[in-house]
């Protein structure tokens, strides 16, 4: 194995963690302080791709299509918020699975309804297209973009949680809703706002992996069940967990596809190499995920010290 | 012999009655359809009883027994394939594997609760999913066709009417069996622990063994009806053990009424009469489905059992436990 195949997988790791992040702060946020279990957080993802994509086509701007992802991903989650959620944080778990599993099913028919069930293409513009060269290295100028959004947010999301008011008033909620509400403080807005956030990243995620990926119906589901491992693992509620669980499950994820196949092929036959390493790496994070439950039930960086 | 006569368990014991008599009805109607429809409800009747011992009385609230479906479907296909179709080995692999792979992943699953315990659930069932799809020497992601069925002395399980009565034996034994599990101390100590866990726990019972052994149930009585699934569709596919179907089955067993005993049957018969009603209608009934789910989620009601319950309220303790229970 070559150090340029090492380093281009682990920037194709380091780009699928900060997309696995952008999914997951918002909904870890949701998680914790709401205590909402949010299975459709996924069909936002689906929603921003679709609207990053028909936006894209009229104007030809990447730029534009993005922020009509994120509004669309906004707008979409405030009505949500507003409609069904609200009424039902108070309710059981089982009831909160139940109302989104529901959702799931309403999107992706909608979608496919609307976009019918072939994949939709997105192209990208001319100017993100290349590949940057590095030392004789090079790598695809979009996928570096990636990167950098994902770490802005992440800088962003710390600063808000950290740094303001509004953050303030958030983490005090995760605490203590009632005594935050008796303060003044109009929580149901707070609450309302926090999950449209959470589903304007959503869709900014999916708006960004649109010319990576195939823009399809149920495109949401599997990203949504790998980022609720990285949730499990980084913390539930925990945004800085979020990003360092996110970058570990990718860069696992990434690196065991890549080279436990070839590693397996030193010790046992191709035959047996190749039939179960696939089957070994698609096990890996779930693994993980069990392997640092058992050890830590709290997740690697929880919310809240005990 | 008062107690026959109430509706919550009059009526289980007459669409069991009528479930019997299906299949000559509708060989002499000359119509296949009527039996593979009912031969479904009655394997996913099944499932989600299996699903409701865990869900219903232990209030463990599983996004992942699709994963013990999918074992129970491979446990015929993989020995099919390579020509064994005994039964009774298809039938100890399913109980071997589901009660390892359950309780394996019941003893990590266990040590979180609440909506950690829903992702965990949800994120074994994927990782069993991903690899069954990864194992192209068997189908990946197309599935097997399962050319042997399961053979037992004197019952062969390669047509519909077989797996039929197979499948309505098995309910009907398992429906009595939870009738009398419910309110056995095993299951009296399981729904304490749903409404009180700490409680339980300071009465000095070990309130975690009492779950794992519930899940674990339930792991293996949803195997045995994905074995019958296997042999229904003649097919294992992967696509029967997406997250989706586990999702299905907790509909079921809601829509019929937690922790009620022929809850889940009634609710796998409406959850597969309304799509079959839906589909009629329209290609796109998934989108009115989803709404009618998200519509039964925030009514948040007892349950089809409930309202049975509700026809002729009785006064034994048992019962009212259950709308209590069901309410919250």
């Amino acid at each position: 194995m070559s150090a340029t195949l090492l380093l281009a997988q682990v920037l194709n790791g380091l780009q699928y963690g900060v997309m696995l992040f952008l999914l997951a702060a918002g909904l870890t946020l949701v998680f914790g302080i709401m205590s909402f279990v949010n299975l459709a957080h996924g069909s936002l993802y689906m929603l921003g791709a679709y609207a990053a994509a028909v936006v894209g086509v009229q104007t030809g701007s990447f730029t534009l299509s993005v922020l009509a992802a994120v509004a669309t991903g906004a707008a979409v989650g405030m009505a949500l918020e507003w409609v069904a959620v609200s009424r039902l944080y108070r309710r059981d778990h089982l009831d909160h699975v139940l109302a989104t599993f529901g959702l799931v099913l309403f999107f992706n028919e909608v979608v496919r309804m609307i976009w019918g069930s072939q994949p939709v293409f997105v192209s990208l513009p001319e100017s993100l297209s290349g590949t940057v060269d590095i030392f004789g290295f090079t790598y695809p100028t979009y996928r570096f973009l990636i990167i950098a959004v994902g770490l802005l947010v992440a800088v962003g999301s710390q600063w808000l949680i950290h740094k303001t008011r509004v953050g303030m008033l958030i983490r005090a909620g995760s605490v203590n809703p009632q005594m935050v509400s008796a303060l003044g403080v109009n929580i149901r807005l707070l609450n309302a706002m926090l999950f449209a956030l959470g589903s304007a990243l959503a869709a900014l995620a999916g708006a960004m992996a649109g010319p990576i990926l195939s823009v399809q119906s149920g495109m949401g589901e599997p990203v949504l069940i790998t980022t609720l491992v990285v949730i499990v693992i980084g913390g539930i509620g925990s945004v800085h967990g979020a990003l360092y669980a996110g970058i570990i499950v990718s860069l696992v994820d990434t690196l065991g596809r890549t080279f436990l196949p070839m590693l397996i092929r030193e010790f046992a036959s191709r035959e047996v190499a190749n039939a179960a390493g696939p089957a070994l790496a698609s096990m890996l994070i779930y693994l993980l995920m069990a392997v640092i439950l058992a050890l830590r039930p709290q997740g690697l960086f929880p919310a809240h010290k005990a | 012999m008062k107690t026959l006569l109430k509706p919550a368990q009059l009526i289980p014991m007459l669409l069991l009655l009528v479930l019997a008599v299906i299949p000559p009805i509708a060989a002499g109607m000359d119509d296949n359809f009527w039996v593979a429809f009912f031969a479904r409800v009655l394997v996913y009747g099944i499932a989600a009883s299996a699903l409701n011992i865990a869900l219903g009385l232990g209030g463990l609230v599983s996004l992942g027994h699709a994963l013990f479906l999918g074992i129970g479907m491979y446990s015929v296909s993989l020995p099919s394939y390579y020509g064994v179709t005994s039964g009774w080995l298809h039938l100890a692999m399913c109980v071997v594997a589901c009660a390892v792979v359950g309780g394996i992943t019941g003893l990590i699953s266990l040590r979180t609760s609440g909506i950690a315990f829903i992702m965990i659930t949800l994120a074994f069932a994927q990782m069993g999913y991903f690899v069954i799809v990864s194992l192209k020497q068997y189908g990946g992601d197309d599935g097997m066709s399962i050319t042997g069925a399961s053979s037992f002395v004197g019952l062969q399980l390669n047509t519909p009417v077989a797996v039929y009565y197979a499948a309505w034996v098995l309910l009907a034994a398992l429906t009595y069996w939870v009738y009398r599990l419910r309110t056995s101390p095993f299951g009296m100590t399981l729904r304490a622990g749903r409404q009180n866990a700490r409680r339980v726990m300071s009465v000095g019972l070990a309130l975690r063994s009492y779950q794992l052994a519930a899940y674990v149930l339930s792991a293996v009585l949803c195997g045995m009806a994905g074995m019958l699934l296997a042999n229904l569709n003649a097919y294992a596919s992967p696509s029967s053990m997406s997250w989706t179907v586990s999702g299905e089955l907790i509909v079921m067993v809601v829509l019929g009424g937690m922790g009620s005993v022929f809850g889940p049957v009634l609710g796998a018969l409406t959850f597969l009469g309304v799509e079959e009603i839906l589909k009629a209608f329209t290609e796109h009934w998934m989108a009115v489905f989803g709404l009618a789910i998200l519509g039964v989620a925030m009514a948040g009601k007892t349950g089809l059992a409930g309202l049975l319950e509700k026809i002729q309220p009785d006064t034994t303790g048992a019962t009212n436990a259950l709308s209590k229970e069901s309410a919250k």
